[in-house]
Protein backbone atom coordinates (compact mmCIF):
# COMPACT_ATOMS: atom_id res chain seq x y z
CA UNK A 1 0.00 0.00 0.00
CA UNK A 2 2.47 2.27 1.06
CA UNK A 3 4.73 1.41 -2.10
CA UNK A 4 1.33 2.58 -4.17
CA UNK A 5 0.98 5.89 -2.76
CA UNK A 6 4.37 6.65 -3.43
CA UNK A 7 4.03 5.79 -7.14
CA UNK A 8 1.11 7.55 -7.54
CA UNK A 9 2.37 10.94 -5.71
CA UNK A 10 5.93 10.57 -7.57
CA UNK A 11 3.78 10.48 -11.39
CA UNK A 12 1.06 12.77 -10.31
CA UNK A 13 3.83 15.30 -8.86
CA UNK A 14 5.88 15.25 -12.32
CA UNK A 15 9.36 15.37 -10.64
CA UNK A 16 9.41 16.49 -7.38
CA UNK A 17 12.52 16.84 -7.02
CA UNK A 18 15.20 14.29 -6.31
CA UNK A 19 15.12 14.97 -2.29
CA UNK A 20 11.78 14.67 -2.17
CA UNK A 21 11.65 11.32 -3.74
CA UNK A 22 14.47 10.02 -1.90
CA UNK A 23 12.35 11.17 1.25
CA UNK A 24 9.63 9.76 -0.16
CA UNK A 25 11.12 6.04 -0.53
CA UNK A 26 12.53 6.10 3.02
CA UNK A 27 9.21 6.83 4.63
CA UNK A 28 7.95 3.76 2.74
CA UNK A 29 10.55 1.48 3.84
CA UNK A 30 9.90 3.05 7.10
CA UNK A 31 6.42 1.60 6.86
CA UNK A 32 7.57 -1.99 5.58
CA UNK A 33 6.65 -4.54 7.70
CA UNK A 34 9.78 -6.59 6.03
CA UNK A 35 12.22 -3.58 6.88
CA UNK A 36 10.84 -3.41 10.77
CA UNK A 37 11.08 -7.37 10.98
CA UNK A 38 14.61 -6.89 9.89
CA UNK A 39 14.88 -4.12 12.33
CA UNK A 40 13.44 -6.23 15.80
CA UNK A 41 16.23 -9.03 14.56
CA UNK A 42 19.01 -6.85 13.89
CA UNK A 43 19.11 -4.43 17.42
CA UNK A 44 18.76 -7.54 19.71
CA UNK A 45 21.94 -9.53 17.34
CA UNK A 46 24.12 -6.24 17.80
CA UNK A 47 23.36 -5.69 21.32
CA UNK A 48 24.00 -9.63 21.86
CA UNK A 49 27.60 -9.11 19.53
CA UNK A 50 28.48 -6.49 21.30
CA UNK A 51 28.16 -7.29 24.58
CA UNK A 52 29.57 -10.85 24.29
CA UNK A 53 26.57 -12.59 25.69
CA UNK A 54 24.95 -14.34 23.16
CA UNK A 55 23.44 -17.77 24.32
CA UNK A 56 25.23 -21.13 23.00
CA UNK A 57 21.51 -21.60 21.59
CA UNK A 58 21.90 -18.47 19.22
CA UNK A 59 25.48 -19.40 18.73
CA UNK A 60 24.54 -22.77 17.37
CA UNK A 61 21.92 -21.99 15.58
CA UNK A 62 24.36 -19.44 13.45
CA UNK A 63 26.61 -22.71 12.92
CA UNK A 64 24.00 -24.46 11.08
CA UNK A 65 22.40 -21.66 9.22
CA UNK A 66 23.66 -21.99 5.97
CA UNK A 67 22.62 -25.68 6.04
CA UNK A 68 19.36 -24.80 6.68
CA UNK A 69 19.31 -22.49 3.60
CA UNK A 70 20.32 -25.75 1.38
CA UNK A 71 17.56 -27.25 3.24
CA UNK A 72 14.91 -24.04 2.54
CA UNK A 73 16.77 -24.23 -1.51
CA UNK A 74 15.82 -27.93 -1.54
CA UNK A 75 12.04 -27.02 -0.12
CA UNK A 76 11.87 -24.01 -3.08
CA UNK A 77 13.23 -26.26 -5.75
CA UNK A 78 10.79 -29.19 -5.01
CA UNK A 79 8.14 -26.54 -5.08
CA UNK A 80 8.75 -24.69 -7.99
CA UNK A 81 8.96 -27.80 -9.37
CA UNK A 82 6.17 -29.18 -8.55
CA UNK A 83 3.93 -26.42 -9.55
CA UNK A 84 5.88 -26.62 -13.18
CA UNK A 85 4.63 -30.11 -13.84
CA UNK A 86 1.33 -29.57 -12.07
CA UNK A 87 0.42 -26.50 -13.81
CA UNK A 88 1.62 -27.74 -17.54
CA UNK A 89 -0.20 -31.62 -16.61
CA UNK A 90 -3.36 -29.57 -14.84
CA UNK A 91 -3.55 -27.43 -18.40
CA UNK A 92 -3.58 -30.18 -20.50
CA UNK A 93 -6.19 -32.69 -18.09
CA UNK A 94 -8.41 -29.23 -17.94
CA UNK A 95 -8.61 -28.64 -21.62
CA UNK A 96 -9.48 -32.70 -22.02
CA UNK A 97 -12.30 -32.48 -19.73
CA UNK A 98 -13.80 -29.54 -21.60
CA UNK A 99 -13.89 -31.99 -24.72
CA UNK A 100 -17.15 -32.19 -26.53
CA UNK A 101 -16.22 -36.33 -26.38
CA UNK A 102 -17.69 -37.84 -23.02
CA UNK A 103 -15.40 -40.48 -22.40
CA UNK A 104 -12.40 -37.95 -22.48
CA UNK A 105 -14.39 -36.15 -20.06
CA UNK A 106 -15.06 -39.20 -17.64
CA UNK A 107 -11.29 -39.95 -17.50
CA UNK A 108 -9.99 -36.35 -16.94
CA UNK A 109 -12.79 -36.58 -14.12
CA UNK A 110 -11.66 -39.63 -12.51
CA UNK A 111 -8.58 -38.50 -12.89
CA UNK A 112 -9.42 -35.12 -10.67
CA UNK A 113 -11.57 -36.89 -8.33
CA UNK A 114 -8.38 -39.50 -7.30
CA UNK A 115 -5.67 -37.60 -7.34
CA UNK A 116 -7.89 -34.09 -5.70
CA UNK A 117 -9.24 -36.84 -2.63
CA UNK A 118 -5.69 -38.57 -1.99
CA UNK A 119 -4.11 -37.24 1.23
CA UNK A 120 -0.48 -35.68 0.18
CA UNK A 121 1.21 -37.46 2.35
CA UNK A 122 0.16 -40.62 1.26
CA UNK A 123 0.46 -39.64 -2.67
CA UNK A 124 4.47 -38.65 -1.18
CA UNK A 125 4.70 -42.42 0.32
CA UNK A 126 3.24 -43.75 -2.90
CA UNK A 127 5.62 -42.30 -5.43
CA UNK A 128 8.61 -43.02 -3.60
CA UNK A 129 8.18 -46.65 -2.66
CA UNK A 130 6.25 -47.61 -6.02
CA UNK A 131 8.63 -45.96 -8.18
CA UNK A 132 12.20 -47.74 -8.43
CA UNK A 133 15.18 -45.78 -7.01
CA UNK A 134 16.86 -46.24 -10.28
CA UNK A 135 15.79 -46.32 -14.06
CA UNK A 136 17.58 -48.17 -16.88
CA UNK A 137 17.65 -46.68 -20.14
CA UNK A 138 19.42 -48.21 -22.80
CA UNK A 139 22.57 -48.78 -21.63
CA UNK A 140 23.29 -46.58 -18.71
CA UNK A 141 21.67 -46.84 -15.29
CA UNK A 142 19.66 -43.02 -14.33
CA UNK A 143 19.29 -42.55 -10.64
CA UNK A 144 16.10 -41.61 -9.55
CA UNK A 145 16.56 -39.49 -6.55
CA UNK A 146 13.87 -39.44 -3.51
CA UNK A 147 13.16 -35.70 -4.06
CA UNK A 148 12.35 -36.21 -7.51
CA UNK A 149 9.35 -38.32 -6.37
CA UNK A 150 8.73 -35.89 -3.75
CA UNK A 151 7.94 -33.36 -6.84
CA UNK A 152 5.61 -35.74 -8.81
CA UNK A 153 4.29 -36.97 -5.48
CA UNK A 154 3.07 -32.69 -5.01
CA UNK A 155 2.85 -32.73 -8.38
CA UNK A 156 -0.15 -35.04 -8.98
CA UNK A 157 -2.39 -33.53 -6.45
CA UNK A 158 -1.08 -29.51 -8.08
CA UNK A 159 -1.94 -31.02 -11.47
CA UNK A 160 -5.70 -31.86 -10.66
CA UNK A 161 -6.23 -28.77 -8.56
CA UNK A 162 -5.25 -26.88 -11.59
CA UNK A 163 -7.03 -28.77 -14.09
CA UNK A 164 -10.44 -27.79 -12.14
CA UNK A 165 -8.92 -24.08 -11.77
CA UNK A 166 -8.97 -24.11 -15.75
CA UNK A 167 -12.16 -25.73 -15.67
CA UNK A 168 -13.67 -23.28 -13.90
CA UNK A 169 -12.38 -20.26 -15.32
CA UNK A 170 -13.57 -21.43 -18.57
CA UNK A 171 -17.13 -21.90 -17.57
CA UNK A 172 -17.63 -19.26 -15.60
CA UNK A 173 -16.89 -16.94 -19.08
CA UNK A 174 -20.66 -15.90 -19.58
CA UNK A 175 -22.11 -17.71 -22.79
CA UNK A 176 -22.86 -13.98 -23.71
CA UNK A 177 -19.48 -14.09 -24.43
CA UNK A 178 -19.15 -17.14 -26.92
CA UNK A 179 -22.80 -15.39 -28.63
CA UNK A 180 -20.66 -11.60 -28.57
CA UNK A 181 -18.01 -13.29 -30.60
CA UNK A 182 -19.87 -15.88 -32.65
CA UNK A 183 -21.85 -12.82 -33.96
CA UNK A 184 -19.07 -10.45 -34.77
CA UNK A 185 -18.21 -14.06 -37.18
CA UNK A 186 -15.22 -15.41 -35.08
CA UNK A 187 -14.24 -19.21 -35.45
CA UNK A 188 -15.05 -21.52 -32.33
CA UNK A 189 -10.95 -21.64 -31.86
CA UNK A 190 -10.58 -18.14 -32.42
CA UNK A 191 -13.38 -17.12 -29.53
CA UNK A 192 -11.31 -19.66 -27.65
CA UNK A 193 -7.41 -18.08 -27.88
CA UNK A 194 -8.81 -14.21 -28.11
CA UNK A 195 -11.65 -13.81 -25.79
CA UNK A 196 -12.07 -16.98 -23.23
CA UNK A 197 -8.37 -17.92 -22.66
CA UNK A 198 -7.29 -14.22 -21.79
CA UNK A 199 -9.73 -13.87 -19.36
CA UNK A 200 -9.77 -17.12 -18.20
CA UNK A 201 -6.03 -16.54 -16.88
CA UNK A 202 -6.85 -13.49 -15.06
CA UNK A 203 -9.18 -15.69 -13.29
CA UNK A 204 -7.02 -18.31 -13.04
CA UNK A 205 -3.78 -16.28 -11.23
CA UNK A 206 -5.63 -15.72 -8.07
CA UNK A 207 -6.46 -19.60 -7.24
CA UNK A 208 -3.19 -20.49 -8.71
CA UNK A 209 -1.03 -18.81 -5.82
CA UNK A 210 -3.24 -20.12 -3.73
CA UNK A 211 -2.43 -23.36 -4.59
CA UNK A 212 1.34 -22.49 -4.98
CA UNK A 213 1.35 -21.69 -1.06
CA UNK A 214 -0.51 -24.56 -0.35
CA UNK A 215 1.69 -26.93 -2.36
CA UNK A 216 5.20 -25.20 -0.85
CA UNK A 217 3.78 -26.06 2.37
CA UNK A 218 3.66 -29.39 1.70
CA UNK A 219 7.08 -29.73 0.58
CA UNK A 220 8.02 -30.09 4.51
CA UNK A 221 6.67 -33.98 4.01
CA UNK A 222 9.72 -34.41 2.07
CA UNK A 223 11.54 -34.86 5.33
CA UNK A 224 9.60 -37.93 5.86
CA UNK A 225 11.03 -40.31 3.09
CA UNK A 226 14.60 -38.95 3.85
CA UNK A 227 14.75 -35.81 1.54
CA UNK A 228 17.48 -33.65 3.01
CA UNK A 229 15.02 -30.49 3.33
CA UNK A 230 14.79 -27.42 5.62
CA UNK A 231 13.05 -29.71 7.95
CA UNK A 232 15.00 -32.77 7.54
CA UNK A 233 17.75 -30.50 8.68
CA UNK A 234 16.45 -28.88 11.40
CA UNK A 235 15.57 -32.39 13.30
CA UNK A 236 19.59 -33.45 12.53
CA UNK A 237 20.62 -30.24 13.86
CA UNK A 238 18.21 -30.65 16.88
CA UNK A 239 19.56 -34.02 17.11
CA UNK A 240 22.84 -33.08 17.07
CA UNK A 241 23.14 -30.18 19.69
CA UNK A 242 20.59 -31.64 21.88
CA UNK A 243 19.52 -28.77 24.28
CA UNK A 244 15.95 -28.00 24.65
CA UNK A 245 16.68 -24.34 24.18
CA UNK A 246 17.91 -24.92 20.78
CA UNK A 247 15.58 -27.22 19.63
CA UNK A 248 12.82 -24.62 20.52
CA UNK A 249 14.86 -22.07 18.77
CA UNK A 250 15.10 -23.88 15.99
CA UNK A 251 11.88 -24.84 15.02
CA UNK A 252 10.81 -21.44 15.62
CA UNK A 253 13.19 -20.32 12.76
CA UNK A 254 11.43 -22.87 11.05
CA UNK A 255 8.44 -21.41 11.15
CA UNK A 256 9.77 -18.19 10.40
CA UNK A 257 11.48 -19.06 7.08
CA UNK A 258 8.11 -20.92 5.82
CA UNK A 259 6.17 -17.99 6.94
CA UNK A 260 8.82 -15.60 4.88
CA UNK A 261 8.16 -17.94 1.46
CA UNK A 262 4.71 -18.00 1.88
CA UNK A 263 3.54 -14.53 3.24
CA UNK A 264 4.77 -13.09 0.02
CA UNK A 265 3.21 -14.86 -2.06
CA UNK A 266 -0.09 -14.53 -0.09
CA UNK A 267 0.12 -10.98 -0.28
CA UNK A 268 0.40 -10.97 -3.87
CA UNK A 269 -2.88 -13.09 -4.08
CA UNK A 270 -4.41 -10.99 -2.56
CA UNK A 271 -3.75 -8.15 -4.54
CA UNK A 272 -3.90 -9.56 -7.52
CA UNK A 273 -7.64 -10.57 -6.31
CA UNK A 274 -8.26 -6.79 -5.45
CA UNK A 275 -7.13 -5.62 -8.99
CA UNK A 276 -9.19 -8.60 -10.83
CA UNK A 277 -12.67 -7.28 -8.31
CA UNK A 278 -12.05 -3.57 -9.99
CA UNK A 279 -11.50 -4.55 -13.48
CA UNK B 1 -42.71 -14.31 -55.61
CA UNK B 2 -41.00 -12.28 -52.76
CA UNK B 3 -40.13 -8.28 -53.29
CA UNK B 4 -36.61 -8.51 -55.08
CA UNK B 5 -35.36 -5.67 -53.09
CA UNK B 6 -36.19 -7.97 -49.93
CA UNK B 7 -33.08 -8.81 -47.43
CA UNK B 8 -33.95 -11.09 -44.78
CA UNK B 9 -36.70 -13.01 -45.28
CA UNK B 10 -38.21 -15.83 -42.65
CA UNK B 11 -41.39 -17.75 -43.74
CA UNK B 12 -43.08 -20.05 -41.41
CA UNK B 13 -40.30 -20.43 -38.74
CA UNK B 14 -40.94 -22.97 -36.31
CA UNK B 15 -38.50 -23.10 -32.93
CA UNK B 16 -38.59 -24.77 -29.60
CA UNK B 17 -36.49 -25.30 -27.20
CA UNK B 18 -36.85 -28.91 -25.66
CA UNK B 19 -41.04 -29.16 -25.32
CA UNK B 20 -41.39 -25.74 -24.88
CA UNK B 21 -42.79 -24.32 -28.61
CA UNK B 22 -41.37 -20.70 -28.83
CA UNK B 23 -41.71 -19.73 -32.21
CA UNK B 24 -44.94 -20.75 -33.99
CA UNK B 25 -45.08 -19.93 -37.94
CA UNK B 26 -43.00 -16.60 -37.94
CA UNK B 27 -43.21 -14.52 -41.49
CA UNK B 28 -41.00 -11.73 -41.93
CA UNK B 29 -40.17 -9.76 -44.37
CA UNK B 30 -37.37 -6.79 -44.56
CA UNK B 31 -36.07 -4.79 -47.46
CA UNK B 32 -32.97 -3.96 -48.13
CA UNK B 33 -32.61 0.12 -46.25
CA UNK B 34 -35.97 -0.45 -44.57
CA UNK B 35 -35.90 -0.04 -40.41
CA UNK B 36 -38.41 -3.50 -39.06
CA UNK B 37 -39.60 -3.07 -35.50
CA UNK B 38 -40.62 -5.79 -33.42
CA UNK B 39 -42.73 -5.75 -30.39
CA UNK B 40 -44.69 -7.26 -28.01
CA UNK B 41 -44.59 -8.79 -24.48
CA UNK B 42 -42.12 -10.45 -23.09
CA UNK B 43 -41.34 -14.01 -23.78
CA UNK B 44 -43.28 -13.82 -27.00
CA UNK B 45 -39.82 -14.71 -29.07
CA UNK B 46 -38.72 -11.53 -30.09
CA UNK B 47 -35.23 -12.16 -29.57
CA UNK B 48 -35.10 -15.83 -30.79
CA UNK B 49 -35.93 -14.32 -34.33
CA UNK B 50 -33.24 -12.14 -34.10
CA UNK B 51 -30.69 -15.37 -33.31
CA UNK B 52 -32.32 -17.75 -36.16
CA UNK B 53 -31.48 -14.45 -38.74
CA UNK B 54 -27.91 -14.69 -37.74
CA UNK B 55 -27.25 -18.64 -37.49
CA UNK B 56 -26.88 -18.22 -33.76
CA UNK B 57 -30.21 -20.52 -33.14
CA UNK B 58 -31.09 -23.00 -35.92
CA UNK B 59 -34.95 -23.33 -36.03
CA UNK B 60 -36.89 -27.05 -36.67
CA UNK B 61 -38.88 -25.96 -39.45
CA UNK B 62 -39.38 -23.05 -41.97
CA UNK B 63 -37.24 -20.82 -44.14
CA UNK B 64 -35.05 -17.85 -43.79
CA UNK B 65 -33.13 -16.30 -46.24
CA UNK B 66 -30.42 -13.23 -45.72
CA UNK B 67 -30.00 -11.96 -49.58
CA UNK B 68 -29.77 -14.88 -51.45
CA UNK B 69 -28.11 -17.02 -48.75
CA UNK B 70 -30.43 -19.45 -47.37
CA UNK B 71 -29.29 -19.86 -43.25
CA UNK B 72 -31.16 -22.98 -42.89
CA UNK B 73 -28.49 -24.52 -45.17
CA UNK B 74 -25.58 -23.38 -43.71
CA UNK B 75 -23.72 -26.72 -42.01
CA UNK B 76 -20.36 -24.97 -42.15
CA UNK B 77 -18.13 -23.16 -39.68
CA UNK B 78 -17.13 -20.69 -42.85
CA UNK B 79 -20.24 -20.11 -44.58
CA UNK B 80 -21.60 -18.94 -40.88
CA UNK B 81 -19.00 -16.94 -40.35
CA UNK B 82 -19.51 -15.02 -44.50
CA UNK B 83 -22.78 -14.85 -42.94
CA UNK B 84 -22.14 -13.00 -39.78
CA UNK B 85 -19.42 -10.95 -41.32
CA UNK B 86 -22.98 -9.44 -43.38
CA UNK B 87 -24.61 -9.12 -40.64
CA UNK B 88 -24.08 -7.02 -37.34
CA UNK B 89 -25.93 -7.73 -33.95
CA UNK B 90 -25.89 -5.49 -30.52
CA UNK B 91 -27.20 -7.18 -27.63
CA UNK B 92 -29.28 -6.01 -24.61
CA UNK B 93 -25.93 -6.48 -22.41
CA UNK B 94 -23.73 -4.71 -24.74
CA UNK B 95 -21.39 -8.18 -24.29
CA UNK B 96 -18.72 -6.06 -24.66
CA UNK B 97 -14.79 -8.07 -24.27
CA UNK B 98 -13.68 -7.01 -20.97
CA UNK B 99 -10.44 -7.65 -21.14
CA UNK B 100 -10.24 -5.61 -24.24
CA UNK B 101 -9.73 -1.42 -24.24
CA UNK B 102 -12.26 -0.21 -26.51
CA UNK B 103 -10.32 0.44 -29.84
CA UNK B 104 -9.24 -3.47 -28.83
CA UNK B 105 -13.01 -4.21 -29.35
CA UNK B 106 -13.37 -2.66 -32.80
CA UNK B 107 -10.72 -3.96 -34.52
CA UNK B 108 -10.82 -7.17 -32.99
CA UNK B 109 -13.05 -8.90 -35.59
CA UNK B 110 -12.50 -6.64 -38.99
CA UNK B 111 -8.68 -8.00 -38.35
CA UNK B 112 -9.05 -11.58 -37.86
CA UNK B 113 -12.35 -12.14 -39.35
CA UNK B 114 -12.24 -9.07 -42.50
CA UNK B 115 -8.34 -10.04 -43.09
CA UNK B 116 -8.25 -5.69 -42.60
CA UNK B 117 -4.69 -4.61 -42.33
CA UNK B 118 -4.23 -3.59 -38.77
CA UNK B 119 -3.45 0.11 -39.80
CA UNK B 120 -7.16 0.66 -41.71
CA UNK B 121 -8.97 -1.33 -38.92
CA UNK B 122 -7.71 1.53 -36.04
CA UNK B 123 -8.62 4.29 -38.84
CA UNK B 124 -11.93 2.93 -39.38
CA UNK B 125 -12.57 2.49 -35.89
CA UNK B 126 -11.78 5.67 -34.39
CA UNK B 127 -14.50 6.88 -37.40
CA UNK B 128 -16.73 4.35 -35.61
CA UNK B 129 -16.32 5.32 -32.64
CA UNK B 130 -16.79 9.21 -33.75
CA UNK B 131 -19.97 8.73 -35.27
CA UNK B 132 -21.16 6.73 -31.88
CA UNK B 133 -19.74 10.00 -30.18
CA UNK B 134 -17.00 8.25 -28.06
CA UNK B 135 -13.73 9.56 -29.92
CA UNK B 136 -12.87 10.09 -26.05
CA UNK B 137 -12.81 6.75 -24.87
CA UNK B 138 -10.55 5.12 -27.29
CA UNK B 139 -8.42 3.30 -24.86
CA UNK B 140 -10.91 3.25 -21.95
CA UNK B 141 -11.62 -0.30 -20.53
CA UNK B 142 -15.90 -1.40 -20.70
CA UNK B 143 -16.02 -1.93 -17.15
CA UNK B 144 -15.17 2.00 -16.93
CA UNK B 145 -17.97 3.43 -19.53
CA UNK B 146 -21.65 3.79 -18.16
CA UNK B 147 -24.36 1.26 -19.63
CA UNK B 148 -24.93 4.07 -22.49
CA UNK B 149 -21.72 4.30 -23.79
CA UNK B 150 -21.08 0.26 -23.64
CA UNK B 151 -24.22 0.20 -25.95
CA UNK B 152 -22.66 2.93 -28.10
CA UNK B 153 -19.60 1.00 -28.43
CA UNK B 154 -21.15 -2.39 -29.15
CA UNK B 155 -23.10 -0.45 -31.71
CA UNK B 156 -19.73 0.75 -33.34
CA UNK B 157 -18.28 -2.74 -32.81
CA UNK B 158 -21.48 -3.85 -34.96
CA UNK B 159 -20.51 -1.76 -37.62
CA UNK B 160 -16.96 -2.20 -37.99
CA UNK B 161 -17.37 -5.24 -40.26
CA UNK B 162 -19.68 -3.12 -42.48
CA UNK B 163 -22.40 -5.25 -42.20
CA UNK B 164 -25.34 -4.77 -44.77
CA UNK B 165 -27.95 -5.44 -42.03
CA UNK B 166 -27.77 -4.53 -37.62
CA UNK B 167 -29.89 -6.36 -36.02
CA UNK B 168 -30.76 -4.57 -32.39
CA UNK B 169 -32.08 -6.96 -29.30
CA UNK B 170 -33.73 -4.96 -26.70
CA UNK B 171 -30.38 -2.33 -26.64
CA UNK B 172 -31.83 -0.39 -24.45
CA UNK B 173 -33.92 -2.66 -21.78
CA UNK B 174 -30.86 -2.70 -19.65
CA UNK B 175 -30.04 0.82 -19.44
CA UNK B 176 -30.77 3.50 -16.75
CA UNK B 177 -33.42 5.76 -18.27
CA UNK B 178 -31.28 9.04 -18.46
CA UNK B 179 -29.03 6.63 -20.99
CA UNK B 180 -31.83 5.53 -23.47
CA UNK B 181 -32.16 8.67 -25.03
CA UNK B 182 -27.85 8.51 -25.90
CA UNK B 183 -28.09 5.02 -27.97
CA UNK B 184 -31.53 5.83 -29.55
CA UNK B 185 -29.89 9.15 -31.09
CA UNK B 186 -27.25 6.63 -32.51
CA UNK B 187 -29.89 3.93 -34.12
CA UNK B 188 -31.97 7.33 -35.48
CA UNK B 189 -28.72 7.97 -37.55
CA UNK B 190 -28.39 4.79 -38.88
CA UNK B 191 -31.45 4.42 -39.39
CA UNK B 192 -31.59 8.02 -41.80
CA UNK B 193 -28.47 7.18 -43.43
CA UNK B 194 -30.16 4.17 -45.04
CA UNK B 195 -29.06 1.29 -42.93
CA UNK B 196 -31.03 -1.63 -42.84
CA UNK B 197 -32.25 -2.56 -39.38
CA UNK B 198 -34.22 -4.62 -37.11
CA UNK B 199 -34.91 -3.85 -33.97
CA UNK B 200 -36.54 -5.55 -30.80
CA UNK B 201 -37.48 -2.98 -28.67
CA UNK B 202 -39.61 -2.09 -25.68
CA UNK B 203 -39.74 1.66 -26.66
CA UNK B 204 -43.08 2.14 -28.22
CA UNK B 205 -42.81 5.61 -29.09
CA UNK B 206 -39.14 5.33 -30.65
CA UNK B 207 -40.91 2.42 -32.80
CA UNK B 208 -43.54 4.72 -34.14
CA UNK B 209 -40.77 7.44 -35.20
CA UNK B 210 -38.32 5.66 -36.81
CA UNK B 211 -40.02 2.26 -37.84
CA UNK B 212 -40.77 1.72 -41.98
CA UNK B 213 -42.45 -1.37 -40.60
CA UNK B 214 -43.68 -2.95 -37.00
CA UNK B 215 -44.38 -6.20 -36.61
CA UNK B 216 -46.34 -7.00 -33.08
CA UNK B 217 -45.68 -10.68 -32.09
CA UNK B 218 -47.07 -12.78 -29.16
CA UNK B 219 -46.68 -16.29 -27.87
CA UNK B 220 -44.74 -17.22 -30.87
CA UNK B 221 -46.80 -15.91 -33.68
CA UNK B 222 -47.26 -12.69 -35.49
CA UNK B 223 -50.09 -11.25 -34.69
CA UNK B 224 -50.52 -8.07 -36.82
CA UNK B 225 -47.72 -5.95 -39.15
CA UNK B 226 -47.99 -2.93 -40.86
CA UNK B 227 -46.78 0.74 -41.08
CA UNK B 228 -46.16 2.63 -37.43
CA UNK B 229 -48.59 5.19 -37.84
CA UNK B 230 -51.70 2.17 -38.99
CA UNK B 231 -50.33 -0.24 -35.88
CA UNK B 232 -50.20 1.95 -33.52
CA UNK B 233 -53.04 4.74 -34.54
CA UNK B 234 -55.63 2.11 -35.10
CA UNK B 235 -54.64 -1.22 -34.83
CA UNK B 236 -56.63 -4.30 -36.15
CA UNK B 237 -56.35 -7.01 -33.31
CA UNK B 238 -57.89 -6.49 -30.02
CA UNK B 239 -54.54 -8.12 -28.53
CA UNK B 240 -52.19 -5.57 -30.38
CA UNK B 241 -54.76 -2.91 -29.03
CA UNK B 242 -54.84 -4.37 -25.36
CA UNK B 243 -50.64 -4.81 -25.31
CA UNK B 244 -49.95 -0.81 -26.59
CA UNK B 245 -52.58 0.02 -23.54
CA UNK B 246 -50.90 -1.55 -21.04
CA UNK B 247 -47.27 0.08 -22.68
CA UNK B 248 -48.83 3.09 -22.42
CA UNK B 249 -50.54 3.19 -18.94
CA UNK B 250 -48.54 2.86 -15.58
CA UNK B 251 -47.45 -0.35 -16.22
CA UNK B 252 -44.02 -0.33 -17.69
CA UNK B 253 -43.49 -2.71 -20.73
CA UNK B 254 -39.71 -2.12 -20.23
CA UNK B 255 -39.25 -6.06 -18.93
CA UNK B 256 -36.76 -6.72 -16.10
CA UNK B 257 -34.30 -9.36 -17.02
CA UNK B 258 -35.70 -12.56 -15.75
CA UNK B 259 -33.50 -14.50 -13.22
CA UNK B 260 -32.74 -17.40 -16.02
CA UNK B 261 -31.05 -14.98 -17.95
CA UNK B 262 -29.11 -13.99 -15.47
CA UNK B 263 -27.54 -17.34 -14.55
CA UNK B 264 -26.92 -17.44 -18.49
CA UNK B 265 -25.38 -14.50 -18.51
CA UNK B 266 -23.47 -13.73 -15.04
CA UNK B 267 -21.94 -10.65 -14.81
CA UNK B 268 -21.18 -9.23 -11.30
CA UNK B 269 -20.63 -5.50 -12.33
CA UNK B 270 -24.20 -5.50 -13.60
CA UNK B 271 -25.12 -7.72 -10.33
CA UNK B 272 -23.62 -5.02 -8.29
CA UNK B 273 -25.54 -1.97 -9.23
Amino acid sequence: MANDTTLKLGRAGQAPGARTRVRGVLRGVWRDPWFIVLLLLAVPALYLRVSGTTPVAVERLWYWWPALMRGLGMNVQISLLAMAMGTLLGLVVGAISLSPLAPLRASTRAYVLVFRNAPILVLVYFTTYVFPFEVPVAHWVLPFPDWIKVVIGLALPASANVAEIFRGAVQSIPAAQWEAAHSLGFARTQIFRTVILPQCLRRMLPPWMNLYASITMSTALASLVGVHDLVDTATVASNTVARTDFTILIYFTLLALFFAYCYPISRLTRYLERRHARH
Amino acid sequence: MPDTDSLVRLSDVHLSFGETPVLKGIDINVRQGEAVSIIGPSGSGKSTILRCITGLLRPQQGGIHVGDVDVQALRRERDLIALRKRVGFVFQQYNLFPHMSVLENLVAAPIKVGGVPRGVARDRARALLARVHMEHKTDAYPGELSGGQQQRVAIARALALEPELILFDEVTSALDPEMVGEVLTVIRDLVDDGMTCVLVTHEMRFAEEVSDTVYFTEAGRIVESGRPDQLFGAPRSERTRAFLQRAAGGAPARRRADPFDALLSFDPLRLAV
